[in-house]
């Protein structure tokens, strides 16, 4: 189509000023998927990121729409795959509260246990991941180790070890595996007695802090005109835990801190997310010896109809808030079904920080922003 | 006793002895010659192996353990498959300049050879100006690199040979400062004579507190000029991909890869001379009943194991730290190297003047 000379001029001009046009992903190590990042350089010096969204989407929203209210829930779990219970969760919650059914208080405290130790294993990855981005391979195995006792769990649990469904309308699929207790208590022992090998190799890690101290920096002000939610809006100081604004389940009986940083740079975020790692942990021991006997799903009709209406609920993500809206004309599927997803938010705010620094703060950056990408594009 | 002086001794007088002398000359080359590009390749398979190996230990798993005993042959079947692997060249790439960079590149490390004592008398050319030889051609690998990064036209490997081109220049300094506070301390730039001062203890020991700066210095320099984690900024995949050799596959890939861990290999066996006596044994003042014993171990078997040493150092580094930016390795080098360096070479010539040293 095009002559030679023609792509030659061509390039010359994307290159006027110094600038060089370099296209991250969508396979790229750093981007943790296929996103595509179109950056613009001056030398080494960032000048504009533009995202470039759309590899991985499969019209999750749509296909939703023709699947019953049973049946779509899987889906979700495909969507943030690091927190699928805690997506399943939420389109569990807004089916309940339309049909107004009464879920088991065994269910709630399964419920929030598994959700707790999901954000722990989404954590875990990310930390892993963001220090791969920083060149530091080693924590991604210490890290995995203890992810990989969560996967256990999740795997006697539920029989899958990545996207997983156990939770269902009315409370979950299956009764808990007996060796459940056991096996939690067990992780919480390890990932106290190592959660200080992180400290040693990571946070007390001076290159590690130059790193990411005063890097990619977030006002609070951004943050909630972004829309930022979970910990990259609380790394700026903005209180945004849906958990402690909406609590939902059991999570207005248990202590916990929402954690919040008011530095918002990168290391911030690195510290919003460890020590949230921590408070998950003090819920879970909280809540794991006092799981009620009982019913572990409420009894519901075989073919769930929502009422005329609209609904929305919300949970936490390990990312933030995950939004469920749905327009029900009364049938056996949704009318209209809308996710919000915290990743496509918090990715929307990465030229903004990320612009104006060099290209090794574009990792740090967008390896704190905690991106899942099949939850940006759905 | 075992030692490879015996070795070459009787070799030269039975050339010599059979052929005159420019055959036998000639003939002393192309051995040497042959010795030289075989130690490369079972380096390069030894090293990568011992990183992995290493690795694996700090990463709390097993490492390769499946081809040969242990995982001993995983090596040689990479290199198999990286020999057999067809080498792409781009179709916008500068054709010569693309294929001549990893052989730039393996060639310095190959005369950087030359001068390293193994052992006792084993060494290919000692040059009465040593140090001086291996400072100014370890240079020349940068221009290696640069060519790598500017022929493949990609935008990727040319940000990593940028990159690579500061880092080696700058930090070529430091550890040029580092090695002549050792001139310094012995007065000769000879390899040999450096080694023969160190016979009634290292440098690192009886340097005082400039030796020991000067080691550290040098440690951190040569990490940088080899392009190691935590400043393998050249080749950062997380930023670069693969850096400087994006567009490399196949053998020319593998010839990168081999530099990589010759070079290692080479500044390890500089340090090792420089600060650790090379080849000589540990001896301690007049302590000669321990000296006697210590003399037994054949002088090769020293040398490897302080250059092994030093390697097993900064592979060690690599597998703990994270990757520094590319401004603050440039600040790291120029604020605070460099001017440490200048200050302890000034100490090391007081140190030298007032005969301190022991």
């Amino acid at each position: 189509m095009y002559n030679q000379t023609e792509i030659i001029k061509d390039t010359s001009e994307l290159g006027a000023d110094g600038e060089l046009v370099i296209n991250m992903g969508p396979q790229h190590p750093a981007t943790h998927g296929v996103l595509h990042l179109v950056v613009t350089l001056n030398g080494e010096t960032i000048k504009k990121i533009e995202p470039h969204l759309g590899f991985i989407h499969r019209s999750i929203e749509k296909m939703c729409e023709s699947l019953t209210y049973r049946q779509f829930i899987y889906v979700t779990s495909r969507m943030d795959y690091l927190s699928s219970h805690i997506n399943n969760l939420g389109c569990a919650l807004l089916i309940e509260k339309g049909m107004q059914i009464e879920v088991p208080d065994r269910a709630k405290y399964i419920r929030v246990i598994l959700s707790e130790l999901t954000r722990i294993a989404s954590h875990e990855l990310w930390l892993g991941a963001m220090a791969m981005d920083l060149g530091a391979f080693t924590p991604f195995f210490y890290a995995f180790r203890e992810r990989e006792m969560i996967t256990d769990i999740m795997e006697d649990t539920c029989g899958a070890r990545l996207t997983m469904n156990y939770i269902v309308p009315g409370g979950l699929m299956y009764d808990l595996h007996p060796d459940f207790q056991k096996k939690v208590k067990a992780f919480i022992t390890q990932f106290k007695s190592k959660v200080t090998e992180y400290e040693d190799l990571v946070t007390n890690n001076i290159i590690f802090q130059s790193r990411t101290k005063g890097v990619g920096i977030l006002s609070a002000e951004d943050a909630i005109s972004y829309g930022c939610t979970g910990p990259v809006a609380r790394a700026s100081g903005v209180s945004c835990d849906i958990r402690k604004i909406y609590p939902y389940e059991v999570y207005d009986k248990v202590e916990f801190d929402e954690v919040i940083e008011t530095a918002g740079d990168s290391f911030a975020r690195y510290i919003v997310r460890v020590k949230e790692m921590n408070q998950s942990i003090r819920i879970i021991e909280q809540l794991i010896d006092n799981i009620p006997e009982g019913d572990f799903v409420a009894k519901t009709k075989n073919v769930l109809k929502l009422p005329k209406g609209e609904f929305y609920s919300r949970v936490e993500t390990a990312r933030g808030e995950f939004g469920v809206y749905i327009v029900s004309e009364g049938g056996t599927t949704p009318h209209r079904i809308k996710f919000r997803s915290p990743g496509f938010s918090n990715l929307s705010v990465l030229n903004h920080i990320a612009a104006g620094g060099m290209i090794g703060d574009l990792m740090a950056s967008m390896g704190t922003l905690d991106l899942v990408i099949p939850d940006i594009d759905r | 006793m075992f030692s490879l002086e015996g070795i070459t001794t009787s070799v030269q007088d039975w050339l010599f002895m059979k052929f005159n002398p420019t055959m036998a000359l000639a003939m002393e080359c192309v051995i040497v010659i042959l010795l030289s590009i075989s130690l490369f390749a079972l380096l390069g398979l030894v090293l990568v192996l011992m990183e992995r190996k290493v690795a694996a230990q700090i990463q709390i798993r097993l490492g390769p353990n499946r081809v040969g005993p242990g995982g001993m042959f995983q090596t040689v079947a990479d290199t198999l498959k990286l020999i057999m692997k067809e080498g792409l060249v781009p179709d916008k790439a500068d054709k010569l300049l693309f294929n001549l960079a990893p052989f730039v590149v393996m060639m310095v490390g190959m005369l950087l050879l030359a001068p390293i004592a193994f052992a006792k008398n084993f060494q290919i050319w000692d040059i009465n100006i040593g140090v001086l030889y291996i400072s100014a051609v370890s240079s020349l690998s940068v221009i290696g690199i640069l060519m790598a990064g500017w022929a493949s036209n990609n935008k990727y490997s040319l940000l990593g040979a940028m990159r690579s081109g500061a880092q080696i220049v700058s930090y070529e300094l430091s550890a040029g400062f580092a090695v002549l506070t050792i001139v310094v301390l012995t007065g000769s730039l000879q390899l040999s004579e450096i080694v023969k001062a160190q016979e009634n203890g290292w440098w690192i020991f009886k340097g005082h507190i400039p030796a020991l700066i000067a080691f550290v210095l040098y440690i951190i320099a040569v990490t940088a000029e080899t392009n190691r984690a935590p400043f393998d900024l050249a080749e950062a995949e997380s930023e670069l991909t693969a850096g400087f050799h994006t567009e490399y596959s196949g053998m020319r890939f593998a010839l990168f890869f081999l530099a990589e861990y010759i070079n290692i290999f080479i500044v390890c066996a500089i340090g090792a001379t420089l600060f650790f006596g090379g080849w000589m044994p540990l001896h301690i003042g007049n302590w000669e009943a321990f000296n006697h014993i210590m003399d037994y171990i054949p002088s090769s078997v020293w040398f490897m194991g302080k250059t092994f040493f030093l390697i097993f150092l900064i592979m060690w580094f690599r597998w703990t730290f994270p990757r520094l930016r590319v401004d603050q390795l440039l600040n790291l080098e120029w604020k605070y190297l460099l001017p440490i360096s200048l200050f302890n070479l000034l100490l090391v010539a007081v140190i030298a003047i007032l005969g301190w040293h022991f």
